[in-house]
């Protein structure tokens, strides 16, 4: 469908695209069965960034505060990119990852779901 | 000299309204009333207008006078009485904050919405219609900043709320809302206000507020209330009206009405919301629970309406049965993401007392006690021990609503929801199959939403650190965060004499 305007050829801006944001792209990483983060975070990344140091440094900084973070196996952690079960490779960048802008990455943590297990 | 007759109210009102139109004699209507037909509503006769109330222009500005003195009575009164003092306990006026922050510039936006209704509709009813309503609406505004002002002498977070309406990332919420229904034609603009807002779902935002305020001892909100309620009762009737006025006037109308009544029913109640938080979490009094108030007006009264309205064709708006499917979810999700975000909110966020906490069981007995009462109680023992929690990064939102993607699919409530779409190459985000849908009925026009977090990677907003961005915002640093350290909580104490056993949560 399409939108009914005044005018013809009704457009604007896509607000974010890519360029807008000074050579970033942006990415949203969410942490499954932890809702005490409620949402998943929005993070501009460069699109060269190895998905090892996204592992490193943003997910950390987003994460860390809830008690389960230290307890991570990251050898047993599972991937979701954009819905779908994904095998990042730590030294590839995001792009190389197939990681686009705006994309959304959730990570699951089998074994460890929350305060007592209660998903938050 | 002999006596003019006296008008009777038809006569009056025929004079006062149908007359003050003119015959156009160089100009066609098209070009006059430009925006009257791209939307695709088709109005054969004008004349069918009907206004109920007859209300003509000069009684309309004498009682509004007489309103309008009453009430600066009462203000002046509160000021000279420190009335400030009378409310249940310092918590309420973030109630209040919210209301100024997210309402009074509703307010603002129907006045400018009616008064551009008023112009582009060509029959003179809908134009006299509009401009009370336009008139109504800005001394909504008025009257509510007047009112709230008060406190702003006293309170922290009531300083600033147009400029931080325009910019801060929740209030994009009914910023956006609101927006959406001003960009658009005159038609969708009064099925969404006059109709959705003021007619379906107007009982769940001043019901609660005004109620709200009567609970907790704020007489001065209780007194705008009062003024505006004749306001409203009119805005409602109008809201029906307009409704059946085009439903009649061609069978083609009813798709697109049916359409914008599903969108606005939809956002309208994502908005509303945050008016249930408020209801189930920050009034020290509370009136009623979220869920009783959305059965109560939506599913039973709501429902008597739609049924009425079905000798029309219109039915129920799409997915509400969603909306019902959430209700014992909906407000403690989004008390604990503001408590999440306390750090960057205008308004001071806390973990219920024990008393709360048994009351929000009472009310929500399938998911309160099993979901939600642990998360308080854990994050409440982390404050306790030094460790209020904050949420380090900036949201993912909903391209529709705006509001942080933290919806759970109700039957698997740790779950979240989450929807996309592609639009030229781009991904688009959504809590639910609702905003997903809106977005791809108009995706030229949803796609430039301007989502406050990817403003600030942008650029935009003063800085990349959160304190430019408060600073943007016009926070200052007594604004947000832990109610219990907050300066609000600390005055309200001294000036009560209050000691620490015997303060608020
Ligand atoms: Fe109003
Ligand atoms: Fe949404």
């Amino acid at each position: 469908m399409a939108v009914k305007a005044a005018y013809e050829n009704y457009s604007g801006p896509n607000r974010d695209a890519v360029e807008n944001f000074h050579g970033n792209q942006l990415v949203y990483i969410g942490w499954d069965e932890h809702m005490m983060f409620p949402c998943a975070g929005v993070f501009p990344l460069p699109p060269q960034m190895p998905f090892g140091a996204v592992i490193k440094e943003v997910v950390p900084a987003a994460f860390s505060l809830h008690p389960d973070f230290a307890n991570i196996d990251w050898g047993k952690v599972e991937w979701l990119l954009d819905g779908k079960s994904f095998n990042p490779t730590l030294d590839k960048s995001l792009e190389d990852n197939g990681v686009h802008h705006k994309s959304l990455i959730r990570m699951i943590t089998p074994g460890l779901n929350g305060i007592n297990n209660s998903g938050f | 000299m002999e006596q003019a007759k006296k008008m009777n109210m038809k006569e009056k009102y025929n004079t006062m309204t149908g007359d003050l139109a003119w015959d156009f004699s160089y100009k066609t209507e098209a070009e006059i009333f430009p925006l009257s037909d791209f939307e695709g509503i088709k109005i054969e006769d004008w004349s069918k207008w009907q206004d109920p109330f007859r209300l003509t222009m000069d009684a309309y500005w004498k009682y509004q006078g007489e309103k309008e003195r009453k009430l600066y009575a009462v203000i002046d009164a509160f000021g000279q009485n420190n009335a400030h003092l009378g409310v249940t306990d310092a918590r309420y006026i973030n109630a209040l904050k919210i209301f100024l922050t997210a309402v009074t510039p509703l307010e603002y936006g129907a006045h400018r919405g009616f008064a551009m209704t008023g112009r582009a509709f060509p029959g003179v009813g809908a134009q006299v219609a509009s401009q009370m309503q336009s008139i109504d609406e800005l001394r909504h505004a008025q009257t509510q900043l007047h009112t709230i002002s008060q406190y702003n002498k006293y309170f922290d977070g009531l300083h600033d709320p147009f400029h931080m309406f325009d910019r801060t990332w929740y209030l994009s919420v009914p910023k956006s809302y609101f927006e959406d229904a001003l960009s658009a034609g005159p038609f969708e603009f009064i099925t969404a206000i006059s109709f959705s807002f003021e007619y379906v779902l107007t009982n769940l935002l001043f019901m609660p507020f005004m109620s709200g305020a009567a609970y907790n001892g704020d007489m001065a909100t209780v007194n705008f209330g009062f003024s505006a309620q004749s306001d409203e009762s009119r805005h409602m009737t109008l809201g029906l009206e307009v409704i059946k006025f085009m439903l009649e006037q061609h069978p083609d109308n009813l798709p697109i009405i049916q359409r914008w009544i599903d969108k606005y029913f939809w956002r309208g109640y994502r908005l509303l919301g945050i008016v249930g938080m408020m209801m189930d979490y920050m009034l020290p009094k509370r009136v009623m629970s979220w869920k009783e108030g959305w059965e109560m007006y939506f599913e039973q009264n709501g429902k008597m309406l739609f049924d009425d309205l079905a000798r029309y064709g219109i039915t129920m708006p799409k997915f509400w049965e969603q909306s019902v499917e959430e209700k014992e979810h909906l407000t403690h999700q989004l008390w604990l993401t503001f408590y999440s975000y306390g750090h960057a909110a205008a308004f001071h966020t806390w973990i219920p007392d024990d008393s709360e906490l048994d009351w929000l069981s009472e009310k929500y007995p399938v998911t309160f006690d099993k979901y939600y009462r642990p998360r308080l109680v854990y994050l409440r023992e982390q404050e306790k021990a030094g460790k209020r929690f904050y949420n380090p990064s900036l949201p993912q939102l909903c391209q529709t609503c705006q509001i942080p993607m933290v919806y759970t699919d109700p039957k698997n409530p740790t779950k979240r929801v989450y929807r996309e779409t592609t639009y030229k190459g781009d991904k688009f985000h959504f809590c639910s199959d609702a905003c997903k849908e809106i977005f791809e009925h108009e995706p030229e026009k949803m796609s430039q939403a301007w989502l406050p977090p990817h403003q600030i990677f942008q650029g935009n907003c003063g800085g990349a650190t959160i304190p430019d961005v408060l600073k943007y915002y016009h926070f200052t640093e007594n604004d947000g965060g832990e109610f219990l350290h907050s300066r609000d909580n600390a005055n309200w104490n001294m000036w009560k004499g209050l000691t620490p056993d015997e303060e608020a949560a």
